[in-house]
């Protein structure tokens, strides 16, 4: 009962607004001289804006693309409910708001262009201003004649300032180790340590082929540790070219490496295959982020791209079961360089 | 109906304004204001929109990205995707990225949303870039207008770290590659780096889970409260002194600006402008896809993609990464300066540097201090505009270089090949363009002098010409008198 009386009302209310603005309009039309608004004491002063004559096509264009955007917009509720999720067209969800919204740009478009009055103005450009100037200075410096020791003040207050901004800092060495990089340097990796695949299953020496490449993990360990992750290929043990001090680091020509870049920190995840023996003989690892490339039988030396560090190599052992171990640590930090120790200090 | 009674129509008074005006004036005492905003001038010339399509892509970026405020999940805490997409179904992956394939998939309007903020930061950044070329090479950051061109150089460091931030919080495999770099050139900072990072992510890549709440709060709430109190800012200082001014007619000289006013003309012009932009990102929204991250599948730290590609605006710092010759600087056992320093943060530092130090240097350069109101055309600075164009053209290939594995693919030329070129190319090529470019300006201008001078000679004969008719006119027309 109650919300009727309430649209009723509004509906007469409504309804009265409507009328005394039909019957405003003829009685304004036949030009009233507008002079009230400023002073008007009958002599008839210049408008501000100049008169300009009516233009009922760009008035219908507007009225057209208005409706347009009503309908589009409309039509945007209608395909939301109307379809199902899954079947959802985003493509129409799109032309629906992005064609409202494109009409109602086009409308005012003509408006700007066809219905406004347009004005040329000029206006003086504004100036700086030495007065002013002059006496924002004067203030402060009259304002100070009751201090007799100025710089010792100001000094007193900039300490004042450094200190409590120093206080308030400090909370953000919460933030994270600052002090302490060590993680930094801590793999999960050690001596013993079995190699795991993505599902946590030991790896087997004797599955590990030749011409592709597997990921390994510490077991026991996430995976999502920068440390975790090695890249193990195996090669033909006749080609290897160690360094002296990683004898027996690849078992059965079995090698691993951080799969971790030590340019920018993103997967080794690339392994090339030689298309142009002459120039690459051999496999090579590869990061997608900048193409930094390193040579497996080397060590896991830089042969191209902007890394600046040899890739650390896992050194590898197998078990009695046949499963792949950890002989140790890396042969250097793992991830990105930083200003800290370069390889691993042994 | 006469063109003067319409017009009259409104100066009326009593058509329900009069009372809202009078309310805010007697609360506010804000008629002054109001009267003096209404008829502030603006230039007519196409090319002081693209500032405002920079705003209105970023007003675009508020709306949509609120939305998406509603249903991100800042969280990297595993867990196996269930939902509708079948090929990553059983797949371990982290509440951020399953939070966002779920609002692209399983909400009505949801991919729809991201697709228009994701365009909306792309155009945000081209209509920034190309805003400040258009200040660059017309002088418009001379004198008063400096540190209106400091904040938007400002602005632009912002937006791309604002936008990086928005496609990293994502957690997809493109994204996650994305920041395991940011963290290779930040712990690449001499000295502070180590420290840095582990302070910003907690521990060691990929971080705490608190890393991605200090992403997502930066990207929702800090970076847009900072560009939005440096957009206030920034159109303060324009409305101040306002804009430049080409010289197109007499009446425009350095002290005296002729324009359209705020209201009526420019306000429809405006407004139909940022509902265009408005509707042509939601229409690339919805017609045009944007990073498809349900493609790329989640993120670990063990996984890479080849060909991965960042948003356009990142281009240039992933071209100067790979474009850096192999080298570290280091000291015994330390490595002093690590690789991605220099195309990672030395680059862009230098770059945004320049950019924002432009005024003073060109003053030093010049010895020019005066107030200058009217915008050159680049051809009467033959400097700047060669070294601007040089400038630009430096980054631009750097840039370019960010993609020469898809150029690879694309056109068949080894990347090896492509950086050779490049990497002489990007030293040479802008060097020939800045003398070239140099040489145009100034043939232009002296075609331009010849011509003023052409005009005022036939001026001068024209009034020659001229001079004798009012005589015979004035004779003509004495009978009549």
């Amino acid at each position: 009962m109650r919300p009727w009386h309430w649209v009723l009302g509004l509906l007469a209310l409504v309804a009265r607004r409507l009328r005394r603005r039909g019957g405003e309009t003829p009685g304004t039309a036949p030009g009233v001289p507008a002079g009230s608004e400023r002073g008007g004491d009958g002599d008839t002063p210049e408008p501000i804006v100049p008169a300009g004559s009516p233009e009922r096509g760009a008035e219908n264009v507007v009225l057209g693309l208005l409706g347009l955007a009503c309908v589009f917009a409309i039509g945007f509720v209608v395909v939301y409910a109307a379809f199902d999720v899954a079947a959802l067209p985003n493509e129409l969800l799109g032309i629906c708001l992005g064609g409202s919204l494109v009409c109602i740009g086009a409308a005012l478009a003509v408006v700007a262009k066809r219905l406004v009055v347009t004005e040329e103005l000029e206006e003086e450009y504004p100036q700086a201003n030495p007065e002013q100037q002059r006496e924002v200075l004067e203030i402060v410096h009259e304002s100070g004649s009751r201090i007799t020791r100025k710089r010792l003040l100001v000094g007193a207050g900039l300490a004042t300032g450094g200190a409590l901004s120093a206080a308030a800092l400090t909370p953000t060495l919460s933030l994270g180790p600052i002090w302490d990089t060590g993680p930094l340097d801590q793999t999960p990796w050690g001596r013993g340590v079995r190699v795991v695949d993505e599902s946590g299953r030991p790896m087997a020496a004797a599955d590990i082929r030749q011409r592709t490449f597997y990921t390994g993990f510490p077991e026991g360990a996430s995976t999502e540790l920068i440390g975790a992750p090695v890249v193990i290929i195996r090669v033909d043990p006749a080609k290897l070219e160690l360094p002296a001090n990683r004898h027996g680091w690849a078992p059965g020509g079995i090698l691993a490496f951080s799969k971790i870049c030590t340019h920018a920190g993103c997967a080794v995840a690339l392994y090339r295959k030689p298309l142009f023996p002459v120039l690459e003989p051999n496999n090579a690892l590869v990061c997608p982020c900048h193409y930094s490339t390193f040579d497996p039988y080397t060590g896991g030396t830089v042969i191209y791209g902007p890394a600046g560090r040899p890739l650390p190599q896992l050194p590898l052992m197998v078990d009695d079961a046949g499963a792949l171990r950890a002989a140790g640590n890396f042969s250097g930090r793992v991830g990105p360089a930083w200003w800290a120790a370069r390889e691993r200090p042994t | 109906m006469g063109g003067a009674g319409a017009a009259d129509v409104s100066r009326q008074r009593h058509d329900g304004l009069e009372d809202p005006v009078r309310f805010i004036d007697e609360r506010a005492s804000a008629a002054p204001l109001m009267r003096k905003a209404m008829r502030y001038l603006f230039p007519d010339h196409w090319s002081f929109l693209l500032g405002e399509i920079a705003l209105y892509a970023f007003i675009v970026l508020v709306v949509t990205g609120v939305y998406l405020a509603l249903f991100y999940v800042p969280s990297t805490a595993q867990s196996v995707y269930n939902g509708t997409y079948a090929p990553l179904r059983g797949t371990m992956m982290s509440d951020a990225y399953k939070s966002v394939l779920q609002l692209s998939l399983e909400h009505k309007a949801g991919l729809l949303l991201r697709q228009t903020h994701h365009w909306a930061a792309d155009l945000f950044l081209v209509a920034i870039v190309m805003h400040l070329m258009r200040v660059f090479f017309t002088g418009a950051f001379r004198r008063p207008r400096e540190l209106t061109w400091i904040i938007g150089v400002t602005m632009l460091g912002a937006a791309l770290l604002e936008g990086f931030l928005g496609y990293s919080l994502v957690d997809d495999l493109l994204s996650g590659m994305g920041i395991a770099i940011a963290y290779g050139v930040g712990l690449s900072l001499p000295i502070i780096g180590g420290p840095l990072m582990l302070a910003i992510f907690g521990a060691p890549f990929p971080g705490k889970p608190e890393f991605f709440g200090r992403m997502y709060i930066a990207h929702v709430f800090l970076l847009p409260a900072v560009l939005a109190a440096l957009i206030g800012a920034h159109l303060a200082l324009i409305a101040a002194r306002h804009h430049t001014q080409f010289r197109e007619s007499k009446r425009t000289t350095n002290t005296r600006m002729v324009g359209a006013p705020l209201f009526p003309a420019q306000v429809p012009r405006s407004m139909g402008l940022m509902f265009l932009v408005a509707g042509i990102l939601f229409l690339f929204g919805g017609l045009v896809q944007i990073n498809p991250i349900w493609q790329w599948g989640p993120f670990h730290p063990y996984l890479g993609e080849n060909g991965a590609q960042p948003d356009w605006y990142l281009g240039w710092l992933i071209g100067a990464l790979r474009l850096t010759p192999s080298f570290d600087v280091t000291v015994g056992h330390y490595t002093l300066i690590p690789n991605p320093f220099w195309g990672g943060a030395l680059f862009p530092l230098i770059v945004l540097g320049v950019l924002a130090g432009w005024p003073f240097i060109e003053r030093r350069f010049s010895g020019d201090r005066a107030v200058h109101n009217i915008a050159e055309r680049p051809r009467d600075a033959p400097n700047r505009t060669a070294f601007g164009v040089a400038f630009l053209t430096w980054v631009f290939l750097i840039f370019a270089f960010g993609a020469a594995d898809r150029i690879f693919v694309l056109a068949g030329l080894s990347y090896d090949t492509q950086l050779y070129i490049f990497r002489i190319g990007i030293w040479v090529v802008p060097l020939a363009l800045f003398v070239l470019v140099r040489r145009v300006c100034r043939q232009l201008q002296a075609a331009d002098a010849v011509q003023a001078i052409q005009e005022q000679a036939e001026e001068e004969a024209e009034q020659e010409t001229q001079r004798p008719q009012p005589v015979l006119r004035s004779t003509r027309s004495e009978p009549t008198a």
